[in-house]
């Protein structure tokens, strides 16, 4: 089938089969590696990317249910070789390890502040529950998306980073 | 994993999708938000032959006010019943159960009729549907019927929908004004419900006046504890007395035994559950 679906402010159309994932669509039709697979059972989170506004696992839709759509992956963020607010937090507050998981925590954590913009440590914990870090490093991740809302505050005078 | 190969068709009216569905044949599946279904093909557990793909038929999805009834159509997603006003004030036994089910990702995309129609006995959906006294509407290609959410569960995964039937919506009685609370043990993040109670109950002056209890996970199908719903009306609601009724909460259950609890336990979670939810519905 042909889809045409617009990633990271691009639209492509192509010819895909039915059973292609949206997941595997990114990575492997369009080469947006930065979205990645952690699991074969919907749990981790670490693909998720965000389809018209609202964060989804891409390893959960099929590339055909987004014909017409438009889909924001963590490679859509920066901005003129600066990092977005919420992954410069996550740089600054060394909410990573490994880093397999952060393209997914960073994509969710982004829906999380724009429907919580000061969110309480629960509530960043509950909002990320889609999203497992087996490096156990969720402290810092929540102390991050935190940092995140302080600084995405609108009069916020701190840049982010705190250069 | 990658899914069996299947053919796909979205068509934009239920018409459509109905005499797509038969033409199809028995090997055909309904799509929506694909939340369960999608996992499922992909670990091939299921192989279906054709996807009927209901996400872009306008009409299924949304939620109106219908006099005395709520009408929820079946594409609406999770994260739109727990953000629409009409749910909280008349229907918040769904909105609390909806809270708990998978998490921010599944919500956004999962449906509310899609959850029904899949009919896990653990789901969070069909124990608050089956307590509101919700009927479900099927269209199929005789046409419509309505059918009472105690006779749409049939057994696992196992529903009154025939091959050619999509549920289209279901219509909620309004519960204007009753307290809510859906009650979830799991032990980690995501996890199914071992056992899961919903509660709603309308208190006069510090006395029940109704209440309705729906058990998750404590059979094939959900169940109404109908023994506590009765031995509440007309209590004070205090501790006490909520807790001698959800005694009941266990009876006439058949709940499975599997790694998670045996079934004196999961009985053991139903009365502690059912104390624990009608305690909070009622604001005690």
């Amino acid at each position: 089938m042909r889809i045409t679906v617009t990633v990271d402010g691009t639209t492509y159309t192509d010819e895909v089969e039915p059973r292609k994932l949206l997941v595997h669509y990114l990575r492997e039709t369009i080469g947006k590696t930065g979205t990645v697979v952690g699991c074969d059972t919907s749990n981790c989170g670490s693909c998720t990317v965000h389809l018209n506004g609202q964060s989804v696992k891409s390893c959960s839709v099929l590339a055909v249910q987004v014909d017409g759509a438009e889909v924001t992956t963590i490679e859509g963020l920066a901005r003129d070789g600066e990092l977005h607010p919420v992954q410069q937090a996550f740089h600054d507050n060394h909410a990573l390890q490994c880093g397999f998981c952060t393209p997914g925590m960073i994509m969710q954590s982004i829906d999380l502040l724009a429907d919580h913009p000061d969110p309480d440590e629960d509530t960043v914990r509950h909002g990320l529950e889609g999203n497992l870090c087996r490096c156990t490093g969720y402290q810092n991740i929540v102390r991050a998306v935190q940092d995140a809302a302080q600084k995405l505050k609108p009069g916020s005078q701190q840049p982010v980073g705190g250069q | 994993m990658i899914p069996a190969a299947f053919d796909y068709t979205a068509p934009s009216t239920v018409d459509e999708a109905v005499r797509a569905l038969a033409d199809a044949g028995d090997d055909a599946k309904v799509i929506a938000g694909g939340q369960s279904l999608i996992p499922v093909l992909r670990m091939r557990l299921a192989a279906p032959t054709t996807l009927v793909d209901i996400g872009r038929i306008p009409e299924l999805r949304g939620i109106r006010d219908d006099g005395d009834a709520l009408v929820i159509g079946s594409t609406t997603t999770h994260y739109e019943v727990q953000r629409d006003p009409a749910v909280r004030d008349h229907a918040l036994l769904l909105k609390v159960a909806t809270d708990t089910v998978a998490d921010p990702q599944v919500r956004h995309r999962g449906t509310f009729g899609g959850a029904i129609a899949h009919a896990d006995p653990a789901g969070d959906l069909l124990a608050p549907v089956l307590a509101l006294e919700a009927e479900l509407v099927l269209h199929g290609l005789e046409g419509e019927r309505t059918v009472a959410a105690s006779d749409f569960f049939v057994d696992y995964f196992t529903t009154a929908l025939r091959q050619d039937e999509i549920l289209v919506a279901v219509r909620v009685p309004k519960h204007t004004g009753w307290g809510a609370h859906y009650e979830k043990f799991n032990r980690v993040a995501q996890a199914w419900s071992i056992v899961a109670v919903a509660a709603a109950v309308r208190t006069e002056g510090g006395v029940i006046a109704e209440a309705r209890v729906g058990l998750t996970n404590m059979s094939s199908v959900p169940v109404r504890a109908r023994a506590v719903e009765e031995a509440l009306v007309g209590q004070p609601a205090t501790v006490e007395a909520i807790k001698a009724a959800a005694a009941h909460a266990a009876d006439g259950t058949s709940a499975t035994e599997d790694s998670n609890a045996d079934t004196a336990y999961r009985e053991h979670l139903a009365r502690v559950l059912t104390s624990r939810a009608v305690t909070a519905a009622a604001g005690v």
